[in-house]
């Protein structure tokens, strides 16, 4: 009877260690989290608008339908991205996901304070690699190190009525991610 | 022989336990930090890096992307004041006021995070949209036919969660329950 108990005991711990595991290791083999969904559909280093939620349809669960939003699937494998956002009326936010979707930051319209939200985006290495004076002249940009090579980046705005979705898409529209060292495309 | 038949219950117990404990832990939401506040719940850590296994593990499974916390704080609701949970075939009324915020939205969704189909195509509120008292408080009914003054529809669905969302707001990780944090009230006013 005790052999049993001590069996049973030895087989709590160890489903212990299986549980911190496969917490650990779920977002890893995930096939259905938000980037992986997005991954089928949105091209990459470059801004593609999301639809609007509804309730037939969405492309990820629990998105504020009050938002027009779009997103910039990244891979800076081949160099930093810049990324320009202008503002809309309301409230505009832009937010980082790492490629398990891990939030790691985000900045409002009202913390950029300016019309635009001009951001650099790379890896901790590439910002290393960056040439000092070159960083000096750069000052003026907001540099965000991304924590993987791949990721996503949220652009939202929101529409205070349903009546505004239309000017706050159009300012979404107007969005842009591109690498750093491509010349800028006109607008 | 008892050595293998006992290191295979070892083992079975292990299983068992183990996945168990993940399936619990994924479905109930547990995480580190919660932020309750009446029927109103926040994890303020989930949208930052320092976020922690278990609420990684459940951003994969359902497959959102969670408010990051430079944008907002996203509270959710599934139970009234009571505890009970929340029926989309009674009226539940929400009264009071918010934390300060730039903006905030309500939203309704059902158990998988999808929105409710009803007849005027609302899932929601924002800020701006409400029709409040004159000291700024609110009262909105969420009820399977139509109300008076704020009416978000539930479509009859028997359980559904409501998410209070806060843009640009200072609440956040160092928050702790109190007065400065004011949430709605959620209370059943009938019930079918």
């Amino acid at each position: 009877m005790i052999r049993w108990l001590l069996l049973a005991l030895g087989g709590a711990l160890l489903g212990g260690i299986v549980h911190l595991a496969t917490i650990i290791i779920l977002p890893h083999t995930a096939t259905q989290d938000a980037y992986a969904r997005l991954a089928r559909s949105v091209p990459v280093n470059t801004v593609a608008p999301l639809p609007e939620p509804t309730a037939e349809s969405a492309p990820m669960p629990f998105m504020d339908p009050a938002f027009a939003s779009a997103v910039c699937r990244y891979d800076l494998s081949q160099g930093p991205l810049k990324l320009s956002v202008p503002v809309s009326l309301a409230y505009t936010s832009v937010s980082f996901y790492t490629r398990y979707d891990v939030a790691y930051y985000a900045i409002n319209d009202r913390a950029a304070g300016r019309r635009v939200i001009e951001l650099d985006l790379m890896t901790v290495e590439q910002h290393n690699q960056m040439p000092e004076d070159e960083e000096i002249t750069a000052a003026d940009r907001l540099i965000v190190e991304s924590p993987t090579l791949t990721g996503l980046i949220a652009i939202r705005a929101l529409a205070p009525e349903p009546g505004l979705m239309p000017m706050a898409k159009s300012a979404i529209a107007n969005a842009r991610c591109v690498r750093a060292d491509e010349p800028k495309p006109s607008r | 022989m008892r050595l293998l038949l006992g290191s295979l219950f070892a083992l079975v117990v292990a299983a068992v336990v183990g996945l168990g404990a993940t399936y619990l832990a994924l479905t109930r939401g547990a995480a580190f930090g919660p932020l309750t506040i009446g029927s109103w719940t926040a994890w303020p850590k989930t949208g930052t890096a320092d976020a922690d296994p278990y609420v990684r593990a459940s951003i994969a499974r359902i497959g959102r992307l969670p408010t990051a916390l430079g944008d907002g704080v996203a509270f959710t609701a599934s139970a009234d004041d009571n505890g009970r949970p929340l029926d989309g075939r009674c009226d539940v009324v929400l009264a009071g006021v918010t934390p300060a915020a730039r903006f905030w939205t309500l939203t309704l969704y059902n158990a998988d995070g999808e929105l409710v189909a009803n007849s005027i195509k609302r899932s929601g509120f924002t800020s701006q949209e409400i029709v409040r008292h004159a000291d700024g408080s609110f009262e909105i009914v969420v009820a399977p036919r139509a109300n008076p003054s704020n009416w978000l529809p539930t479509g009859g669905v028997e359980r559904y969660v409501l998410l209070l969302r806060l843009y640009d707001t200072a609440v956040g990780v160092s928050t702790k329950a109190g007065r400065e944090v004011p949430m709605p009230s959620v209370n059943v006013r009938s019930c079918p």
